[in-house]
């Protein structure tokens, strides 16, 4: 199993880790047992923008790899733009994955979708 | 930049001295053993010394060791070789949770061939009751397989103990002692052992010699057929270069054994006490006392342990880790689940292995960096001592099946 240097480039200095204070879209998804959980963060402006996303991942270095490029990839895209966003999306930035993290790539994206969910829940 | 390498468990470098015993059984000896011939005869010479070597490491006597093309060949050889031969008298094995999967595998593959398996619980710390060995114990047992040391907690299970029952109920009883030696004492005849598996790239020799101890009289089944080498039990051009190496590697390992060992466990006591103290939230996996002298495992909550091997990688520094991520499986290791963790905390183990090249600065450079890396996951982690993980987690996490 090799990670591409883009993978690790994005484990050593992961783009947008921690909390965002005033997010109005989280989404978490994954399970200790899986040994990945990802939580995603959105603030979405009045124009359905996101405007910042961050992260906070428990997981291999493809996971927290693929939910920094995640975040990265999404800001400054629409909502409805970014709900179209896909685990390939993710791998394709990070040069591959290896065929058994395929799946850290896949958590990347329904934590966003789950995020959305969770800013649509909350204007509701 | 400098390497430390602390997987001495995965295995070990070749050392200098062996590799120089070895390589004129490239070129100069290449004759095969079983020619009657000068070149022949000359390598049939040495590998008998060899095996000398190694039965002197283990207190057998030569003519009981066998050579094999790894520690897992010797395992399989043990256990279906035994249950092949003995089947007529019973078709019952027992063994532990926690085995290698060079045994786990194989007795789950003699469970397809009809022979009925009892796997015996480890506690927290690893260790197998005698009482739940005598319990699980039946008419129709012809086989108790035990490992002496584990592979990834380092926990020594009472093999002199287990023998002694064993012994009295009149079973065969097999160990894989990959870990133990070099580490910790094997003797054959303290231990009434019958069997015992032994690799010689745990002792610093090379890969793919291994060799199985068949204490005289024990009725056992070939595992490969063919030609009559290894008086007759295990077929195959013997691999000469490495017999030899093997039993120079165990001469050495026999002849250091006790500085070895006082080194080994110096600095893992170092490690660990460098990492209880400054680092929260963490456990140490296996027994504190009867455990290898080289092994250090734990358990840091709310984190993962490929994370932690790949930071530690990058500043050089070479461990393992229980995590599925690791291990090319789904689930963490069957060792750590055995001894009772949940499987969220099996996947942030680290095990950092010691060898006899190990200093004291490389344990404070490992320790300091530790620190760091730790702290750095965490703040990444969603979960934490505040933040545990609810319920609401695992629902939406429910479609997330591998």
């Amino acid at each position: 199993m090799e990670y591409t240097d883009v993978v690790m480039e994005n484990f050593t200095c992961p783009k947008h880790v921690g909390e965002i204070e005033d997010a109005n879209g989280v989404g978490q998804v994954g399970s200790p047992a899986c040994g990945d959980i990802m939580k995603i963060f959105l603030k979405i402006n009045g124009d359905g923008v996101i405007e910042d996303a961050s992260f906070k991942t428990f997981g291999c270095g493809a996971a927290v790899a693929s939910s920094s490029m995640a975040t990265d990839m999404i800001i400054g895209k629409t909502i409805e733009e970014a709900g179209k966003f896909k685990n390939s999306d993710v791998v394709d930035a990070l040069g591959g994955l290896p065929a058994e993290k395929i799946h850290c790539s896949v958590l990347a994206a329904e934590a966003i979708q789950a995020a959305i969910e969770d800013y649509h829940k909350n204007k509701a | 930049m400098k390497r430390i390498y602390l997987d001495h468990a995965a295995t070990t470098p070749v050392d200098p001295a062996v590799v120089e015993t070895m390589l004129p059984f490239f070129t100069e000896y290449f004759g095969n053993p079983s020619s009657v011939y000068t070149e022949g005869r000359g390598v049939k010479k040495s590998i008998e010394a060899a095996r000398l070597q190694i039965a002197k490491a283990i207190n057998a006597d030569p003519r009981e060791i066998y050579f094999t093309g790894s520690g897992s060949e010797a395992d399989n050889w043990a256990i279906k070789g035994i249950a092949m031969k003995n089947q007529a008298k019973g078709k019952h094995i027992i063994t532990s949770t926690i085995e290698h999967h060079a045994v786990l595998h194989t007795c789950e593959y003699l469970e397809k061939q009809g022979f009925e398996v009892t796997y015996l619980p480890v506690d927290e710390d690893g260790l197998i009751s005698l009482d739940d060995l005598r319990n699980a114990i039946r008419k129709d047992t012809i086989l108790v397989t035990i490992m002496f040391a584990n592979n990834e907690i380092g926990t020594v299970e009472p093999i002199k103990e287990i023998g002694e029952i064993v012994k009295e109920k009149g079973i065969i009883f097999h160990t894989d002692a990959v870990q133990a030696l070099g580490n910790i004492p094997v003797d054959v005849k303290d231990l009434n052992v019958d069997l015992l598996s032994i690799s010689a790239h745990k002792i610093y020799g090379p890969k793919g010699i291994g060799a199985l101890f068949i204490r005289k009289g024990v009725p056992i089944d070939n595992l490969i057929h063919g030609g009559a080498q290894e008086r007759k039990k295990r077929a195959g051009t013997e691999n000469t270069a490495e017999i030899v190496a093997f039993g120079k590697a165990a001469e050495m390992a026999t002849e250091h054994l006790a500085e070895n060992a006082a080194h080994m466990k110096k600095l893992r006591d170092l490690l660990i006490k460098g990492v209880m103290d400054n680092i929260p939230q963490v456990r140490l996996n296996g027994h504190p006392e009867k455990r290898l002298p080289g092994n250090a495992n734990f358990c840091f909550d709310y984190i993962e342990g490929e994370s932690i091997l790949l930071s530690l990688d990058i500043i050089g520094i070479a461990g393992s880790s229980g995590s599925a991520c690791t291990s090319g499986s789904l689930d963490p290791s069957h060792v750590l689940l055995a001894i009772g963790l949940p499987a969220g905390v099996a996947h942030g183990s680290l095990r950092l292995t010691i060898g006899k090249h190990t200093t004291a600065e490389d344990i404070n450079y490992v320790v300091d960096n530790l620190i760091q890396i730790i702290e750095r996951l965490r703040k990444m982690s969603p979960i934490n001592a505040d933040c545990p993980i609810d319920d609401a987690v695992f629902d939406k996490a429910a479609h997330h099946h591998h």
